[in-house]
C-alpha cells in the first residue's frame, strides 16, 4: 500500500500511535510522531512510498520526533530526533521538525550502512548510467540535482552515493530532494510543476525546504545503475557553461575524503573506490543557467548511450 | 531476547520477523550486533538471519574488524612512545584480548585503551605519551585533582591527531575502595605479548578477575551485558585447563576480590548459561553476601546488566540504574571523602562548565 492511500486522519493516528512502516530505496523505517508537521511533511513528499502497519514487522531504522518536554510547549517549543530512544543531536526549535527527520534519516543511514561505501554526493541516472555529483555545500549539487531529475532523469540520491561494496552497483535512495535559500526560488522558477513543501528558516543551513522526489524515481527505486561520471558541479554568477576533463586520482582522492565510512572499510573502501573510479568519466562543470547545465548533461549521455 | 540469543542460539531459527526486529535493536544498543554475529556463525546460524536484517549484522561485523585492526596499530604507537621506558606496560580489557588472540576479542567494539603500569612511573609514562601527540581531556580543576589524588588512573589521554583515548592505570581500583588488590602482585604474574616486546597482559586468571572487577564497581553499566559475554568467553576459554577453576578462586581470595567474582558467577549463570562448576561456586562461600542482601542484588543487577534499550526495562529500572550508581560510589570510597565529593558534583560543577576558556 502506497501512503498516499492512507487518509491523512490514519496517517497522524498510526504515527502518534505505534508508528508507520516506510520503505525508502533499501532502507525501511518506523517514523513515530505526535507533531502535525511531520505528517504533513510525509504526506507531501512520500506519497508514492511503500507503507505498512508497523505492528510486527521487521524495520531498519526506528526513529521518531516528538517535543523534548511538555513544559516546553507554550515557550519556544522544540522538536528531538530519536534513534530507537537515543537522542544523538541537540533538540532543534520546532518550526524545523520536518527538515530534522530528513537530516536525522540520512544520520541513520551514513552512520550504520557499512555494507555500501557511502559518498556525500548527488547521483542521478539516465540510460542506466549515472552520474555522481559531490561538490562541497553552497556549490550548487543540489539545484543542479533537482533541475536534472525534474528534465528526465532519474533521481537516485540528493545526499547519499550508495555504493554496494559486492557489486559496485549505485543503490536508490530516492527521498525528497534539500533546497537551500535562493534554490528554492530556482527551482520554482524553472519548473512550475515542482512541488516544494514550506519552507524553515533560520536553520542551521539557513531557509530549507524540500522538493518532492519524481514519481518514477521512486518507482524505480530498486533498480540499480552502473557508475558512468563523476562530475563536480559549480555555479558561478555569468559563468559559460563547461565542462573540463579532470584527473582520476585526485577524484578518488576526493571520494574517499568525502565519503562516510571510507575508513571504515578498510582496504575493501580502497577496491570499491577505484573501481568505481576505473569505471567513471570524471569532470569538473561550471554553469549559472539550469537549463543549459541540463543540456550539458544530456548531451554527455547521448554521448555514451550506445 | 538479546541474552535469550546468546545463551541458546538456537533459539533463533523460531523467531519472528517482529522478534528479529527486536534482537537487532536491543543487540545495537547493548553494542553487541558484531558478537551476536559471530556466536550465529559458530553455531551454523547465519542462514537462518532473514535477508532484511542481515545487513546489520555485517555491517557492525566490518565496524568491528576495522576497530581491531586500529586497536593493534594504536598499540603499537604506545609501544613505541614508551619504548625508551625500562620496563614494560599491561594492556588492560579489550585491547588485551585484542593481542592475546582470545575469543572475547570476537565482534567487539572499543572505545579506549586501558594500560597498567607502576604507579612510581606514572609520571615518565605520561610525560613520554604527552611527546607522542597524547593530550589530557580538558577537565575542571577539580576533576583533576579528584583523579591525581584519589583514582587508580590519571585523567584519560587523547590523541591530538587520532583522538584516540588512552586510559592510565597504576592499579584495578581506586586507592579509596573497600578492596586493595596489589598491583605489583598483578603485575609479577603478566605475560608477555609474542611479537610485542615492551609490552604485557595480565594472566588468564587476573584478566578474569579483572573484568569482574570491573562490571561489579562500575557506576555506569552502558555495556554491562557486552562486558557480562566478554567474561563468559573468557571463562569458557579458560575453562579447557582443569586446574582452572581452584586456581581462580584461590587467585580471587589473595587479590580480595571473591565478592566481586562470586557476583559475576552468578550473574553469568542467570543471563548466559555459563557452564560453572557447582565446586568454585562453594569456594567463594565466604564471600557470599548474606540473604536480604543478596536477593536486593539480584533485583538490581537483573535489570542493569540487561541491554539499555526500552523494551529491556521495567517500573524498577531506573531506580536499579540509580542504586548501581550509589553502590559504586559506595565501594569506591569511605563516607568522609564521598560526602563532601557528591556535594561538589551536585552543586559546584554544574555551575562550573561554562567558565571555560573555549
Amino acid at each position: 500500500m502506497k501512503l498516499l492511500q492512507l487518509s491523512p486522519s490514519d496517517l497522524r493516528h498510526q504515527l502518534a500511535g505505534n508508528g508507520v512502516w516506510l520503505r525508502t530505496g533499501p532502507f525501511s523505517l518506523r517514523i513515530r510522531s505526535r507533531l502535525p508537521r511531520v505528517a504533513e511533511g510525509l504526506t507531501e513528499l512520500y506519497g508514492q512510498f511503500e507503507v505498512r502497519n508497523a505492528h510486527q514487522a521487521f524495520a531498519d531504522f526506528h526513529v521518531e520526533l516528538n517535543p523534548p518536554s511538555r513544559l516546553r510547549r507554550w515557550f519556544r517549543p522544540q522538536v528531538n530526533f530519536s534513534f530507537d530512544g537515543a537522542q544523538p543531536f541537540k533538540p532543534l526549535p520546532l518550526d524545523q521538525a520536518y527538515p530534522m527527520l530528513e537530516w536525522g534519516l540520512n544520520w541513520c543511514v551514513s552512520m550504520h550502512a557499512h555494507h555500501y561505501l557511502i559518498i556525500h554526493a548527488a547521483v542521478v541516472e539516465k540510460n542506466g548510467l549515472a552520474a555522481i555529483l559531490p561538490a562541497p555545500p553552497g556549490s550548487g549539487k543540489s539545484t543542479l540535482t533537482a533541475g536534472l531529475v525534474l528534465s528526465g532523469w532519474r533521481l537516485l540520491s540528493d545526499e547519499l552515493t550508495l555504493i554496494d561494496r559486492r557489486t559496485g552497483l549505485l543503490h536508490a535512495l530516492p527521498r525528497p530532494v534539500s533546497l537551500k535559500n535562493q534554490s528554492i526560488d530556482v527551482i520554482r522558477q524553472f519548473s512550475p510543476e515542482a512541488f516544494i513543501n514550506r519552507v524553515s528558516h533560520d536553520t542551521a543551513k539557513g531557509s530549507v525546504a524540500h522538493m518532492r522526489p519524481p514519481r518514477d524515481s521512486v518507482l524505480r527505486q530498486h533498480e540499480p545503475a552502473r557508475p558512468g561520471w563523476v562530475i563536480f558541479p559549480k555555479w558561478e554568477a555569468g559563468a559559460e557553461t563547461r565542462l573540463t576533463p579532470r584527473s582520476r586520482a585526485e577524484t578518488f582522492m576526493f571520494l574517499a575524503q568525502n565519503a562516510f565510512n571510507y575508513s571504515h572499510l578498510g582496504a575493501d573502501g580502497f577496491r570499491v573506490g577505484t573501481t568505481l573510479i576505473d569505471h567513471a568519466h570524471c569532470y569538473d562543470f561550471r554553469y549559472s543557467t539550469l537549463s543549459e547545465a541540463v543540456a550539458a548533461f544530456d548531451r554527455l549521455a547521448e554521448r555514451r548511450a550506445v | 531476547m538479546l541474552s535469550c540469543t546468546l545463551r541458546l542460539p538456537d533459539s533463533v531459527t523460531r523467531f519472528s520477523m517482529g522478534e528479529w526486529d527486536l534482537l537487532v535493536r536491543q543487540a545495537r544498543s547493548a553494542g553487541l550486533l558484531a558478537r551476536v554475529r559471530h556466536v550465529l556463525a559458530r553455531h551454523q546460524l547465519t542462514e537462518a538471519i532473514p535477508a532484511v536484517a542481515r545487513w546489520h549484522f555485517d555491517a557492525a561485523a566490518t565496524l568491528a574488524a576495522k576497530q581491531q585492526l586500529a586497536v593493534r596499530w594504536e598499540v603499537d604507537k604506545i609501544r613505541t612512545a614508551l619504548k625508551g621506558l625500562a620496563f614494560p606496560f599491561i594492556l588492560l580489557k579489550g585491547s588485551a584480548y585484542v593481542v592475546a588472540n582470545l575469543p572475547a576479542a570476537s565482534g567487539r567494539l572499543f572505545n579506549d585503551i586501558d594500560i597498567l603500569v607502576p604507579r612510581a612511573q606514572l609520571g615518565a609514562v605520561e610525560a613520554a605519551l604527552m611527546l607522542a601527540g597524547w593530550h589530557p581531556a580538558l577537565l575542571s580543576d577539580y576533576d583533576q585533582r579528584y583523579y591525581r589524588r584519589w583514582m587508580h588512573e590519571i585523567p584519560p589521554l587523547q590523541h591530538a591527531v587520532r583522538a584516540t583515548v588512552i586510559d592510565v592505570h597504576h592499579a584495578i581500583l581506586p586507592d579509596t575502595a573497600r578492596y586493595h588488590p596489589d598491583s605489583a602482585t598483578l603485575r609479577s604474574r603478566a605475560v608477555a605479548v609474542a611479537d610485542m616486546p615492551g609490552v604485557q597482559v595480565l594472566a588468564t586468571e587476573d584478566r578474569i578477575l579483572h573484568s569482574a572487577t570491573h562490571v561489579f564497581h562500575d557506576g555506569e553499566l552502558p555495556h554491562g551485558l557486552r562486558d557480562l559475554t566478554d567474561l563468559d568467553l573468557l571463562l569458557r576459554d579458560a575453562a579447557a585447563d582443569p586446574d582452572f577453576w581452584p586456581r581462580l578462586t584461590a587467585r580471587a581470595n589473595e587479590l580480595q576480590l571473591g565478592r566481586s567474582l562470586f557476583y559475576a558467577l552468578r550473574y553469568l549463570r542467570y543471563f548466559l548459561d555459563t557452564p560453572i562448576p557447582d565446586s568454585a561456586i562453594a569456594a567463594l562461600e565466604r564471600d557470599k553476601p548474606n540473604r536480604l542482601t543478596l536477593a536486593l542484588m539480584d533485583r538490581i543487577f537483573t535489570r542493569v546488566l540487561a541491554p539499555d534499550h526500552a523494551s529491556c526495562a521495567d517500573r524498577f529500572t531506573p531506580a536499579a540504574r540509580l542504586a548501581t550508581f550509589v553502590r559504586a560510589h559506595w565501594l569506591r570510597m569511605p563516607v568522609h571523602l564521598l560526602i563532601p565529593h557528591l556535594l561538589h558534583k551536585a552543586f559546584v560543577s554544574p555551575y562550573q562548565r561554562n567558565e571555560k576558556p573555549a
